[in-house]
């Protein structure tokens, strides 16, 4: 397990545990934290999963894989530090990441 | 009013197969969809990602699929209603009268939903004031190119449609294509193209932009561009054309009575039938313990919900189990001449 905090649109923290080998999103979705949709079921093929990386974790994440970035480009207000969480397999190296999750995702 | 069996919502591969099973047991079909073409995801998220997971079938694209699921039944001569979404459903004794966006109305026995995660829609810009300027100077996609002839045009996107219309209108018409990073997803040609259009002064590319706001009162007349670094700029522009893909939505099924949890559809496993008597869900849609989101669970559950479907059609006949390999009637169906 892994300490993974959610940040959501209506100020709220949500600090769940995550089995190791899980994604982001998958930890939000088992956990009925709002925002995340994962319409694809982690396809990286609709960009529905985006969150926001808090700054300080963005070089300590795996980097991004061909595509992801071309994903984000169909995403809600993407940013710099924008990530799709079904691309962040949660992992020791991962206890403590923060995400913020947008105002939506379509 | 078209008058069939069973209307099937989606014409992804779970629909498409669906198709095939009630074909065999000898109900009729009609299949509607919202996008212009079969194929539902495989089509439109992933036609080229190779699929590895389909019974029997090494590896395929998305698209080889839909062509051989749309050759397995063409026997069955079934009709499509591409670009129609469905809006109402009316129960009228005992069948079901539908009525899609575009006005065509289905008079049928039995429902079977098939509808992935929802419609497709086009994804749009995330300020509220471009709700105002849509379908007038601010588009999704492009009806009628004529109206942009020596106009000044703003496109945002940087995949092929963002970047072919770019292109395209770059002949007639003033453009600034727009883009949040120097990267594109399109085609490296098309890529090549827009930045020599860009050299040559044809076309203005501006990139690591996005969208910041819209100004005008009626019609667009200028957008606001802001650099990752903060800075604004403000181009004039008579028409914003937006290309940011699809994005799925539940759309009306929302309204149809069924019991719905996060974005799926309960069904008993025994026929895949909702709460709704003679409304049946398949593939993405649906959810059940166990629930596996795989093209195969969508075939499967598409065989039992056209057995589910045969009460409804034919309440006056029993359903016989069949094999295809030596029923008479199933061979007949399949046009097969020995």
């Amino acid at each position: 397990m892994a300490k993974i905090i959610y940040h959501t649109h209506d100020n709220k923290t949500h600090t769940v545990d995550v089995q190791k080998g899980l994604t982001v999103m998958e930890g939000a979705i088992q956990n009925d934290i709002p925002g995340i949709d994962a319409d694809c079921g982690g396809g990286m093929a609709c960009a529905t999963c985006h969150v926001y990386v808090k700054e300080e974790w963005l070089d300590k994440l795996p980097t991004k894989e061909d595509g992801e970035e071309d994903m984000l480009d169909m995403a809600f207000e993407p940013k710099k530090n924008s990530r799709l969480s079904c691309q962040l397999i949660v992992s020791d190296e991962l206890e403590g990441l923060e995400v913020n999750i947008p105002s939506k995702q379509g | 009013m078209n008058k069939t069996d069973v209307l099937i919502i989606g014409a992804g591969p779970t629909g498409l197969f669906c198709a095939h099973q009630l074909g065999i047991i000898g109900l009729s079909c009609e299949i509607v969809d919202n996008l212009d073409k079969a194929g539902g995801q495989c089509i439109e998220l992933y036609p080229d990602k190779p699929i590895y997971d389909i019974p029997a079938v090494p590896e395929c694209t998305g698209e080889e699929l839909t062509n051989n699921l749309l050759k397995q039944i063409k026997p069955f001569n079934i009709k499509f209603h591409l670009n129609e979404r469905i809006e109402e459903l009316k129960k009228v004794e005992n069948r079901w009268h539908v009525k899609s966006s575009g006005g065509i109305e289905f008079d049928v026995a039995a429902i079977v939903i098939a509808g992935g995660v929802g419609s497709f829609e086009p994804r749009k810009f995330p300020i509220k004031e471009c709700g105002k300027f849509e379908g007038s100077s601010l588009f999704y996609s492009i009806k009628d190119k004529s109206i942009f002839k020596d106009k000044t045009i703003s496109i945002f996107g940087g995949g092929d449609s963002a970047l072919d219309w770019a292109i395209e209108l770059s002949n007639t018409s003033k453009v600034n294509l727009i883009h949040r990073r120097d990267g594109f997803s399109g085609v490296e040609a098309s890529v090549q193209k827009v930045k020599e259009l860009n050299d040559r002064g044809r076309l203005s590319l501006y990139t690591k932009y996005q969208i910041d706001s819209v100004l005008g009162e009626k019609n667009i007349k200028a957008v606001k561009i802001k650099h990752d670094d903060g800075e604004i700029k403000e181009i004039k522009s008579d028409y914003v054309l937006g290309f940011f893909g699809l994005i799925m939505q539940l759309g009306p099924i929302l309204d149809w009575g069924l019991t719905i949890d996060k974005k799926t559809v309960q069904v008993n496993t025994e026929n895949f039938e909702t709460n709704v008597r003679g409304i049946f869900a398949i593939g993405d849609i649906c959810s059940y313990p166990g629930k596996l989101k795989l093209i195969l669970s969508g075939f499967h559950e598409g065989a039992l919900a056209a057995r589910g479907c045969f009460k409804y059609a034919k309440p006056d006949e029993k359903l016989r189990f069949e094999f295809t390999t030596t029923s008479k009637a199933a061979q007949e169906r399949l046009g097969i001449k020995k």
